[in-house]
C-alpha cells in the first residue's frame, strides 16, 4: 500500500463533521463541510477547493520522496553504527574518493528535483493565476479584524468582528468565530483582492488553499472556489500586533439560492456601510498618517 | 582561568593580568573564550524566553502571559538573541577565533586589535538588545521587523530603535570579524598549508566570512532606512509617502537568507572535523565538500524571495525562486552523503562529540527535506507562517547549530581548558537533549499541517494535544541544557587532565600538535605541512618527520 493510499484512507476515516452553524443573523442555518482542524490532527485539513485538492496531491508525492530520503539516511546511519564501530571494525579503510559514487549522489538528487519541480510549477501556475471568475470579493485587514466588500453585489460592505470567548454560542469555536462571516456561493470562482488598512496582515483559510498578504499600498489578488457548502475557518497569518492571535476568518459557502437570499438581506442590513472600493484601497494609508 | 598552568611553563607569556587581560585582549584564544562565554550567557537568556513561550503554549488560553505584546517581545528577542548572540558568537567568534589560527599554523589573527573591537561591539549589541526589551513596550515585531508594524505609528517609543542599534553595532562587529578571518586565512597559512589542504572547518569559516561581508551591509542599509523612517520623516517603507513595505522584505531577506547559511556553514565545518576524527578516516570527497560549501554560499544569495511567496510577488518570480531554492538541495545532499561515506568503512568511536555529529546529521536531513517541501511556492501557501515552518527552521538551522556547538565544545574543551569532560555524563546529556528536541519540534510539523499559525500566544482548542506534547519536549530539553551547564562546571572544576591529542590517530589537524591547554602563544615557529595533501586524503596534516 502506497503512502498516498494510506493518506486517502486516513482522510476517509475521518468523518466530515456536519456542524450546526450560525447562519446569517441567526436565521439561515447552513449545514455542510467543516474547514477546521480536529483534536490531535496530524495532517492537512480536508480540502474543499480545487487548489487545496491539488496541494493535497502534490504533498502526497512529496511525502513519499522525503520519507524515502529520511529512511535511506537513517538506514545507512544504523548500518554504520552496527558495522563500522571500532570493536567490529578495528582497522579503518583508507578510501577517501569514489568518482562514480560522487557523480551519482549529485545526479540522482537532480533527477528527484526535476520530478518535484514539474508538478510544483503546475500547482504554482494553477493557484497563482486567477481563472475566469464569477464574482469579486474585496478583503481589507485592520488591527484586528477583517472587513469585506462585494463590488458585484451592490457594494455590500461589512466588518467581521471576532467574537470574544464570553459571547460564544454553543458550536462556535474559540478564536475562530466572527459576528459577520464572509459568504460566498458554492461552485462560484471568486476573485479575492486583499489589502490592508494599517500593518501587514494575511488572509488565510487552510481548507480552501488560501493565503495572501494584506499589505498597505498593494492590491494582492488570489482566488478560490468552494466545492461544497460549509463553513471554513482561518486565522491571520502575518504577525500584526497584540491581537494577531485573535483575528479569525470565517467563510460560509451557501447554495446559489441561499446566497441570493443572503445578498438581499445583507444589502438591507449593511446599507449604511457602503463605500466605494477605490476609497477603501487608499483610505488606510491616509488614515495612518 | 585555565591558562594559569600554561603560564608556568612558558616564559614568553607576558600578557596583562586581571581584568586588563580580558578587556584589552588581542589574543585570539582569550577573545574566543570571551565569545563562548557571551554565547553561553545569551543562550541562557534566549533559552529561558523560549521555555516561557512553551509554558504559555502548553495549554490553550492565556495562563502566564496576559500582555500579548510581551509575548510578541519574547518571540522577537528569542529569535534575535539565538541568531546574533548565541550561534554567531559561539561558532564564528568562539570556535573560529580559537581554531582557525591553530589549524592553519598561524600565531594569531591578522588584526588582533580589530579582533578585540569585534568582540566588544558584539557584547555592546547584546546589551542594547536586552535594553530594547526593557524600555517602553518592547519590540513586538518578530525578528523580521516588518514595517509598517515596526514603524513609529505602530511601535512608538524607543524599543525598536534600540533593537535597530543593537543589530547595527553587532553587525559592525561581525563585518570586522569577517574581514579579519578572510585576511588571516588568505595570508597567514603556514608553509605547505595550501587552500586545498585547509581543514574543512577553516573552509567553512572562510565561506561564512564572505557571506557576512556581503550580507550584513545590506541589513545595515535597510536598518538605517528604517531608523530614518521612524525618526527623521523619510518614507522608504511608508506607503503614504511613496515608499513600499515590500522593499524592507526584499532587503531583509537578501540578508536573512545568507544569514541562515552563516549560522549553519560553520556547523558543517565542525561536523566534518568530528566525523573524520572519530571515524579515523580522512574526510570523503574533500574537494567536493569544500566546493559544496561555496556553492551553497553563492546560491544562498539568489533565493531570498522564497520567504516572500505570499506577499503578492508575481507568479513567474515565484517560479524562479522555487527552482533556485530546490537547487540548494544538491550541494547539501553532497555534504550529507560525504559524511556518511566518511563514516563508511571507519573504525568509529562513539564519544560524545561523535554522538552530536550523528545527531546533527539526523536533524539536518529531517529539517532539510521539509525545506525541499517549503521551496515549492505552490505548496508554500499551505505552510507559510505555520508551525511547519517553525519545525523546519528549528530542525535544519537552530537545533542543528546547537548540536554542532555542543559537539564542538566536547571535541575541543580539552584543548581549550586542559581538562577533559566526563564521558558518561556527556553521553547521558546528549541522549536527554536529543530526545527533548525531537519531542519538542517533531509534533510541530503536525500543528503546521493542521494549519496552526506561528507567533500566537493562544490557539484554537483543537491544537491543544500536540502543543502539550511539544511543551513536554521543551521541559526535557531544559533538563538536557541544565545538564550541559553542569558538565561545563564539572569539567572546569574537576575534569581529568587532557592530553595534547585525546582522540588518537583520527585527529590529524594542527591544533592537536600543541599542548593542552593550548599555550597563550602558539605556532611561534611556523609548522611545515606535508603528508601529501588532499590527493591522498591527508589535508592539513603535519609532516610525519616532525
Amino acid at each position: 500500500m502506497s503512502i498516498r493510499d494510506m493518506i486517502r484512507r486516513l482522510q476517509l476515516s475521518m468523518p466530515i463533521v456536519c456542524a450546526a452553524l450560525i447562519g446569517f443573523a441567526g436565521t439561515a442555518a447552513a449545514e455542510g463541510a467543516l474547514g477546521e482542524a480536529r483534536p490531535w490532527q496530524m495532517y492537512y485539513q480536508d480540502a474543499f477547493s480545487p487548489v487545496m485538492k491539488e496541494i493535497h496531491e502534490f504533498h502526497a508525492l512529496l511525502l513519499v520522496i522525503i520519507t524515502g530520503i529520511v529512511l535511506l539516511v537513517l538506514g545507512i546511519l544504523a548500518y554504520i553504527i552496527v558495522r563500522f564501530n571500532s570493536r567490529r571494525n578495528p582497522v579503518p579503510s583508507k578510501t577517501a574518493h569514489n568518482t562514480l559514487l560522487e557523480v551519482a549522489w549529485t545526479i540522482v538528487p537532480v533527477i528527484i528535483l526535476v520530478v518535484i519541480a514539474i508538478p510544483s510549477l503546475k500547482l504554482l501556475y494553477n493557484s497563482g493565476r486567477t481563472p475566469a471568475y464569477d464574482m469579486t470579493l474585496k478583503v481589507t485587514g485592520h488591527q484586528w479584524y477583517w472587513s469585506y466588500n462585494y463590488p458585484d453585489h451592490g457594494d455590500i460592505t461589512f466588518d467581521s468582528i471576532p467574537i470574544p470567548e464570553a459571547d460564544l454560542k454553543p458550536g462556535q469555536p474559540r478564536l475562530l468565530s466572527v459576528d459577520n462571516p464572509v459568504v460566498v456561493p458554492v461552485g462560484a470562482t471568486v476573485q479575492v483582492l486583499v489589502n490592508s488598512d494599517d500593518v501587514i496582515h494575511n488572509w488565510a483559510v487552510p481548507s480552501l488553499g488560501l493565503k495572501k498578504d494584506a499589505t498597505p499600498g498593494r492590491l494582492n489578488e488570489t482566488w478560490f472556489r468552494a466545492d461544497v457548502p460549509g463553513v471554513f475557518y482561518g486565522m491571520c497569518s502575518e504577525l500584526c500586533g497584540v491581537n494577531h492571535y485573535f483575528m479569525p476568518i470565517e467563510v460560509h459557502a451557501l447554495s446559489k439560492t441561499d446566497f441570493d437570499a443572503w445578498v438581499t438581506k445583507a444589502k438591507e442590513q449593511f446599507a449604511s456601510n457602503s463605500r466605494s472600493p477605490v476609497n477603501m484601497a487608499t483610505s488606510g494609508a491616509i488614515a495612518a498618517r | 582561568m585555565a591558562y594559569g598552568a600554561a603560564a608556568a611553563h612558558d616564559e614568553h607569556e607576558h600578557h596583562p593580568t586581571g581584568w586588563k587581560r580580558w578587556v584589552y585582549s588581542t589574543n585570539h584564544k582569550d577573545i574566543g573564550t570571551m565569545y563562548i562565554v557571551l554565547s553561553m550567557i545569551a543562550a541562557l537568556v534566549g533559552g529561558l524566553m523560549s521555555w516561557y513561550i512553551r509554558l504559555e503554549l502548553a495549554d490553550p488560553g492565556l495562563q502566564f502571559i496576559h500582555d500579548t505584546q510581551f509575548y510578541n517581545v519574547l518571540v522577537t528577542a528569542h529569535g534575535f538573541i539565538m541568531v546574533f548572540f548565541v550561534v554567531m558568537p559561539a561558532m564564528i567568534g568562539g570556535f573560529g577565533n580559537w581554531f582557525v589560527p591553530l589549524m592553519i599554523g598561524a600565531p594569531d589573527m591578522a588584526f588582533p586589535r580589530m579582533n578585540n573591537i569585534s568582540f566588544w561591539l558584539t557584547a555592546a549589541g547584546f546589551v542594547l538588545l536586552i535594553l530594547s526589551a526593557l524600555v517602553g513596550d518592547g519590540p513586538g515585531t518578530g525578528w523580521t521587523v516588518y514595517p509598517p508594524l515596526s514603524s513609529i505609528a505602530y511601535h512608538p517609543g524607543p524599543s525598536v530603535d534600540f533593537g535597530i542599534l543593537a543589530l547595527h553595532v553587532a553587525g559592525a562587529g561581525s563585518i570586522l570579524g569577517a574581514i579579519n578571518f578572510i585576511v588571516t586565512i588568505f595570508n597567514m597559512r603556514a608553509p605547505g598549508m595550501t587552500m586545498h589542504r585547509m581543514p574543512l572547518f577553516v573552509w567553512s569559516i572562510l565561506v561564512t566570512a564572505f557571506l557576512l561581508l556581503l550580507a550584513l551591509p545590506v541589513l545595515a542599509g535597510a536598518l538605517t532606512m528604517l531608523l530614518t523612517d521612524r525618526n527623521f520623516g523619510t518614507h522608504f517603507y511608508e506607503v503614504a509617502g511613496g515608499g513600499d513595505p515590500l522593499l524592507w522584505q526584499h532587503l531583509f531577506w537578501f540578508f536573512g537568507h545568507p544569514e541562515v547559511y552563516i549560522i549553519i556553514l560553520p556547523a558543517f565545518g565542525i561536523i566534518s572535523q568530528i566525523v573524520s576524527t572519530f571515524s579515523k578516516k580522512p574526510i570523503f570527497g574533500y574537494l567536493g565538500m569544500a566546493y559544496a560549501m561555496m556553492a551553497i554560499g553563492v546560491v544562498g544569495f539568489v533565493v531570498w524571495a522564497h520567504h516572500m511567496f505570499t506577499t503578492g510577488i508575481g507568479v513567474n518570480t515565484r517560479a524562479y525562486f522555487t527552482v533556485a531554492t530546490l537547487i540548494i538541495a544538491v550541494p547539501t545532499g553532497i555534504k550529507i552523503f560525504s559524511w556518511l561515506a566518511t563514516m563508511w568503512g571507519g573504525s568509529i568511536d562513539f564519544k560524545a562529540p561523535m554522538l552530536y555529529a550523528m545527531g546533527f546529521i539526523w536533524l539536518f536531513v529531517l529539517g532539510g527535506v521539509t525545506g525541499v517541501v517549503l521551496a515549492n511556492a505552490g505548496i508554500d501557501l499551505s505552510f507559510h507562517d505555520t508551525y511547519y515552518v517553525v519545525a523546519h527552521f528549528h530542525y535544519v538551522m537552530a537545533i542543528a547549530a546547537i548540536f554542532a556547538m555542543f559537539g564542538a565544545w566536547y571535541y575541543w574543551i580539552g584543548k581549550m581548558s586542559g581538562r577533559q569532560y566526563p564521558e558518561g555524563l556527556a553521553k547521558l546529556q546528549f541522549w536527554v537533549f536529543f530526545v527533548g528536541v525531537n519531542v519538542l519540534f517533531f509534533p510541530q510539523h503536525f500543528l503546521g499541517l493542521a494549519g496552526m499559525p506561528r507567533r500566537i500566544p493562544d490557539y484554537p482548542d483543537v491544537y491543544a494535544g500536540w502543543n502539550m506534547v511539544s511543551s513536554i519536549g521543551a521541559a526535557i530539553t531544559m533538563v538536557g541544557t541544565l545538564m550541559f551547564f553542569y558538565v561545563v562546571f564539572h569539567t572546569l572544576m574537576a575534569g581529568k587532565k587532557a592530553a595534547a591529542n585525546p582522540w588518537g590517530a583520527g585527529a590529524t589537524t594542527l591544533e592537536w600538535t600543541v599542548p593542552s591547554p593550548a599555550p597563550f602563544h602558539t605556532h611561534e615557529e611556523m609548522p611545515v605541512i606535508g603528508g601529501g595533501g588532499h590527493a591522498h586524503g591527508g589535508h592539513g596534516q603535519v609532516k610525519p618527520a616532525e
